[in-house]
């Protein structure tokens, strides 16, 4: 399946009857949530004074925001929100889902039409890889870019983040798109959640709006990535050894005396090129073998 | 749908312009308005004062039909000592007052952002870019 950032430009791609596909899929809408959740995990926000369990509400950017499932999540914790997109299908759908947000008709790469320390953080779901290609000749990818994160380093208050995750086609377009977060004045980085997973792994990029006027310097380190270290993702954990109905872990079958059985087998049916029998026969092998 | 809120923060994105002549957007045509309940969150208001404008705020108001709001602003330097009421009288204005069809223009460079279904048109034509 091609990736839709190069079938069409993304008002185009997600048109009115794509858009509701897209929306009413259940599946797609429990992985937006899921993301959704964890940008906010990333994002940091400082906790309630009321309740020190609960976020402090804030006014957040939704980049991409879409039909708004990521921004009905942003209700719920309680914030305010502005969500942008360039696909009026989207946008569509998110009038119909009634969400509480302000929603803009706008395109990132020409920058955001907000006054400076506008925002507490900003989010973006699965739209950053939009933004690095060319949807109409007079688009310069690096322009743009560059325009977008400009802009949006003015917007965000000091000290604020803002965390995209998308999905890179390459580490060279991570790279690419890191450089003008950087050039923009941006601090920050990748977090990778389950790196060795290829289903499940999903990038995030957590940006850093210069630091907070008295905060104290761990609040600028990188979040760690889930998945790293023993985490074991769910589904992986089917690749050990499988157990037998009565739950005895199974022997593996071909030990020594099989394959000794097997090579006279060979030689007694004429098969050229059977090896040697040797101290080196049947023994176990290092596994990238 | 376009609140207080959002207005009293945009300014026109185009090349021709620079801030503060490009902020407020003035309202324009506003065909229909609409005034819905909203839950009120006092943290996030008082969060909220620093990056508010009092004076636009209370023109664009006026544009929209509401004088609510008195003319001297509070301390917004000081956001724990402004008055319940007035943060009430905030909320209504910012937050409960919904533009869903009319036009903000940019004082500056007078171009035209259509509001249709309450969502604004933020796209520039290519002249107005900035590079």
């Amino acid at each position: 399946m091609s990736r839709p950032e190069h079938l069409a430009p993304p008002q185009v791609f997600y048109n009115a009857d794509e858009a509701k596909k897209y929306t009413n899929n259940s599946r797609i809408q429990n992985i937006q949530v899921e993301m959704t959740y964890r940008c906010l995990e990333l994002l940091g926000l400082p906790p309630s004074e009321d309740d020190e369990d609960e976020p402090k509400p804030s006014f957040i950017l939704d980049i991409g925001a879409g039909s708004g499932l990521s921004g009905e999540i942003l209700t719920e914790e309680g914030h305010e929100w502005v969500g942008l997109d360039i696909s009026g299908g989207m946008l569509e759908q998110a009038l119909e889902r009634e969400v509480e947000g302000d929603l803009l008709l706008s395109d990132i790469g020409q920058g955001i039409p907000y006054r400076a320390g506008s925002f507490d953080g900003a989010i973006s779901v699965s739209v950053l890889q939009w933004l690095c290609n060319a949807d109409a000749s007079s688009h310069s990818p690096p322009q743009r870019l560059l325009r977008f994160f400009t802009d949006l380093f003015g917007v965000l208050t000091r000290g604020s983040k803002a965390v995209f995750q998308f999905y890179p086609e390459s580490d060279e377009q991570v790279k690419f798109i890191m450089n003008f977060a950087t050039k923009a004045g941006f601090g920050g980085g990748l977090v990778v959640d389950y790196p060795n997973s290829s289903k499940k792994k999903k990038f995030y990029l957590v940006l850093f709006a210069g630091s907070p006027p008295n905060a104290p310097k761990a609040s600028q380190a990188l979040p760690s990535a889930l998945g790293v270290e023993g985490d074991k993702v769910a589904y992986e954990k089917t690749r050990e050894r499988r157990k037998d109905r009565r739950g005895k872990v199974r022997k593996n079958i071909k030990d020594v005396d099989w394959i000794l059985k097997k090579k006279e087998l060979y030689r007694a049916r004429g098969k050229e090129g059977v090896p040697r029998d040797s101290k080196y026969t049947a023994r176990s092998r290092k596994p990238r073998f | 749908m376009v609140r207080l809120l959002t207005q009293n923060l945009l300014s026109c994105p185009s090349t021709h312009c620079t801030y503060p002549s490009n902020f407020p957007l003035s309202f324009q045509d506003v065909e229909t308005i609409e005034i819905v309940e909203a839950e009120y969150k006092e943290e996030f208001l008082r969060g909220f004062l620093n990056r508010l404008e009092w004076a636009a705020l209370r023109k664009s108001a006026a544009e929209l039909g509401n004088t609510d709001l008195p003319e001297e602003s509070p301390d917004l330097a000081q956001p724990q000592d402004v008055s319940e009421e007035i943060l009430k009288t905030l909320h209504h204005v910012l937050l409960e007052i919904q533009v869903k069809d009319g036009a903000m223009v940019c004082p500056s460079c007078k171009h035209v952002f259509q509001i249709k279904e309450g969502i604004p048109n933020m796209l520039l034509a290519d002249h107005e870019l900035r590079k």
